[in-house]
């Protein structure tokens, strides 16, 4: 048994290596490492709280609205402020625009295009998959983009620009939305709805909201106009290669909850375990580091406390990232968390039937596409455009806040210390950091890690497809795993 | 157009945004701009669909002079720490620091790239105390030198080419790739920190929609205020390189119609302009940073000037999210 190691992994945001010890035709142990050290939380120390806005967005260019949602939180706690319902409205239109834009690209450009690999080349669905997927040359892209850089023209008139915005504030948002500015979001909104319906689902998106339960979907898929979409293309495929029987990890997920509308989230925060659902207790989380290139030596600390001092030369250290635990246990989080978390019925099925796995997750990310968009019409008709967008704050010299909330790849969280004016600490931990988690004191196995393990690899393969399969199905961001 | 380009992007040290802001190209997309440019993509690591050992493959081959290299991209800063090991970035699967492969592969492009301010000058990777040791490919923050040295010409006798901007829009970087490929770029298109001129001999300023607003010093005191931002809210559009007001961004931004200020995230060292970035530093109630090529008494005389004779109906819009007062309308043919 020799160790053998990937990278560069693409089509991740981010550099990756995966490193497997494999025998017996599948992975027997795996090494899950973030390869890219930056240091914003160092960077921070010593600043403005409010320059905080400007730096963070540009952690990820992938979840950039993301960062600024969770920093913008941050501020607001500490700030014991509320943004008013129209910057909140603005504020979800922005980040929903993103978080889909980010579902889409991840399904069209990251995930799919592996199954125009050549070792499929026998499967009836081969050629078909070729012309569509097929990176740089396929007909996929080429109808994604323009329909993905439409819809993000929301981005530029609400954000002014993406990624990197600062309309996103603690107070609300720089940019008030006008009567018949409504009208052109909604337009907006009307030709992505469009191009969901006619190319993704070929279905209503009303329809693929209600699926509810596993048989439904399988119903669902069974007729052709459904079956020829690319939701349709790609159950089709999952189901040909067994892809729920493939990555599973801990089983244990969740979610900080995002999209709050007056004191209510659209998805609620919480953990799910063997069909339980449970309150989230942020108390518990904890980052372990005793086998990351940080310094340690101490407990893991909750990110209130948390230190981060990089040091290439730890011993046991093989990643740049932590180890976030959830009282101690190992979580998973991404859309189907979110979704399972909240309750979605037809996830909740296919979850009880074959846990979190490489298929399951791709169904989760594609439902939210079906399930927010719809949520984003009503949001731009509730706008008040009379009201204001934004309430006027100011800083506190001693504060303390925390920023958590729902990233496309699952739950983000800022912890923001200030002194004498300044940031004193400011923690990140971001869903990848979760999701590809080296191991901790304990040995237990980051999500991902643990989701390796047993993954088939066939005759002469250097990189086993189902790794990349199921490295993807998390859509894992490696630039803000580190930060 | 003769034989295909080859084109191969890696990045490093960055956010990886520059990539996610040139898919939002439209007219054509980012993969039409190429056909179109014709070139080919050796590898870019969102959109290639190579991994592992097939990836190392063509690097090696490249490095070995065995593959043609025509263009090289690199997004995201040369990240040297820590000690000049450059351990903080190791290009993965290949045990090697991320600077040294941008080196050798540097070595053999015909054009060298920067696109994005981080790979330019360093960028916000080089914030604070700079703790990646983070550099661009041809400076460090204003200072020549950088990864390759003040000195360093590609194999057409061409310095590093700095698509700066944080991200960079996407057309700055189609429009440029699509100038080397006609062979229409040359030293001639860059200004004096290696920017193209297509876009960096433009101010950010110009086609501002709060310009009226700044003719007469009728000036937003929050976000969502309609004024002009230079007064008090940090905006160096008048100083900053770029066309963001008239190439607008995601089909109808600017981080101005956005409500926020420009921080001038095209030029080196934006990263720390040594004070808050939303607000104007001033002294004896005086902006500091000034339109740079007018003289000083002049702007304050001329602003006092202005302020006094703001209309009422800019004064109450400045200060409001949306318009209170419209234009007064005259008639022509008076009862
Ligand atoms: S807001 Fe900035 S770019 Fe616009 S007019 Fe004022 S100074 Fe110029
Ligand atoms: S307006 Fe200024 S900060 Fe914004 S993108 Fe343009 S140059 Fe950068």
């Amino acid at each position: 048994m020799s160790r053998r190691i990937i990278g560069p992994f693409n089509r991740v945001e981010g550099d990756l290596e995966v490193q497997l010890d494999i025998e017996d035709g599948q992975v027997n142990d795996a090494w899950v490492v973030s390869p890219m050290y930056r240091g914003f939380e160092q960077m921070l120390h010593g600043k403005n709280p409010t320059d905080a806005m400007t730096y963070v967005p540009r952690i990820c260019g992938i979840c950039s609205v993301a960062q600024s949602v969770a920093a913008a939180y941050a501020i607001a706690d500490a700030q014991g402020i509320q943004m008013p319902k129209n910057g909140e409205l603005a504020t979800n239109l922005i980040l929903a625009n993103e978080n889909l834009a980010d579902h889409l690209t991840h399904f069209y450009m990251f995930f799919m295009p592996d199954f125009t690999r050549d070792v499929y080349q026998n499967e009836p669905w081969f050629d078909t998959m070729k012309t569509r997927f097929y990176p740089v040359k396929g007909t996929a892209a080429k109808d994604m983009l323009p329909a993905r850089a439409q819809f993000m023209h929301m981005m530029g008139m609400l954000a002014g620009k993406w990624p990197h915005t600062l309309s996103i504030q603690p107070g609300g948002t720089s940019r008030a939305i006008t009567a018949v500015e409504k009208v052109r979001l909604l337009g907006i909104l009307y030709q992505f709805r469009s191009f969901l319906e006619n190319t993704l689902f070929g279905d209503k998106l009303e329809h693929i909201a209600n699926l509810s339960s596993s048989k439904d979907l399988q119903a669902w898929v069974m007729q052709n106009e459904h079956r020829q979409s690319d939701f349709g293309a790609f159950l089709t495929i999952a189901d040909s290669l067994n892809l729920a029987a493939m990555g599973n990890a801990t089983d244990h997920f969740m979610s900080f909850g995002v999209y709050p509308v007056a004191g209510k989230k659209l998805f609620d925060a919480g953990v799910w375990q063997d069909g339980i659902a449970s309150p989230l207790q942020p108390e518990t989380i904890k980052e372990d580091v005793s086998h990351s290139w940080m310094k340690n030596g101490s407990e893991p600390k909750h990110p209130r406390e948390g230190v981060t001092i990089p040091d290439p030369d730890m011993k046991d250290g093989y990643t740049w990232c932590k180890a976030p635990r959830l009282g101690g246990d190992v979580v998973e989080v991404g859309a189907l968390a979110r979704q399972l978390v909240n309750g979605h019925p037809l996830i909740q099925s296919l979850v009880a039937e074959s846990g979190g796995n490489v298929r399951n997750r791709i169904v989760a990310r594609l439902l939210e596409l079906a399930l927010v968009v719809v949520e984003m019409e009503k949001w731009v008709k509730e706008v008040q455009p009379d009201e204001p967008f934004y309430h006027l704050t100011s800083m506190p010299d001693e504060a303390e806040g925390a920023g958590m909330m729902e990233a496309a790849r699952g739950s983000l969280g800022h912890w923001l210390q200030v002194k004498n004016g300044r940031i004193l600490n400011y923690q990140i931990i971001a869903p990848t950091t979760w999701n590809f988690a080296p191991r901790d004191i304990h040995g237990q196995l980051g999500a991902l890690e643990q989701a390796l393990l047993g993954a088939p690899v066939r005759e002469g393969e250097d990189t086993p497809v189902s790794v990349q399969h199921i490295v993807r199905s998390f859509d894992p961001c490696m630039v803000c795993t580190v930060h | 157009m003769s034989d295909p380009l080859n084109l191969l992007w890696l990045q490093s040290g960055g956010c990886g945004g520059c990539t996610m802001s040139l898919l939002n190209a439209e007219s054509p997309d980012v993969l039409g701009c190429l056909d179109m440019a014709g070139i080919n993509l050796l590898w870019h690591p969102s959109l290639s669909l190579e991994t592992g050992l097939q990836v190392t493959n063509i690097l090696n081959d490249i490095a070995a002079g065995k593959i043609k290299l025509d263009i090289l991209c690199l997004e995201g800063s040369v990240i040297r720490g820590p000690n000049n090991t450059g351990k903080f970035h190791m290009l993965a699967g290949t045990g090697e620091p991320m600077m040294h492969w941008v080196e050798r592969l540097s070595a053999q492009a015909e054009y060298v790239v920067a696109v994005g301010t981080c790979a330019a000058y360093g960028g916000i990777t080089a914030a604070g105390g700079n703790p990646s040791d983070a550099c661009g490919m041809q400076y460090d923050g204003e200072k020549k030198g950088g990864l390759l040295g003040a000195d360093f010409r590609s194999k057409v006798n061409m310095p590093v080419v700095n698509i700066a901007g944080c991200p960079t829009h996407p057309n700055w970087v189609t429009d440029t790739l699509a100038e080397i490929a006609l062979g229409d770029f040359s030293e001639a298109n860059m200004d004096s920190l290696g920017r193209p001129r297509s876009y960096a001999d433009q101010l950010v300023h110009h086609g501002c929609t709060r310009n009226e607003f700044y003719e007469f010093k009728a000036s937003a005191e929050k976000p969502s205020d309609l004024g002009c931002m230079m007064e008090h809210m940090g905006c160096v559009g008048t100083q900053a390189h770029a066309d963001c007001n008239t190439r607008l961004w995601n089909g109808e931004g600017s981080c101005i119609r956005g409500g926020y200020a420009c921080i001038n995230c095209t030029a080196p060292g934006f990263e720390e302009p040594g004070h808050n970035f939303t607000q104007t530093p001033k002294i004896a109630g005086i902006p500091v940073g000034l339109p740079t090529d007018m003289p000083k008494a002049w702007f304050v005389a001329l602003a006092s000037l202005s302020k006094a004779a703001t209309p009422e109906r800019l004064k109450k819009n400045a200060v409001a999210d949306h318009i209170e007062v419209a234009p007064s309308i005259h008639l022509k043919n008076k009862r």
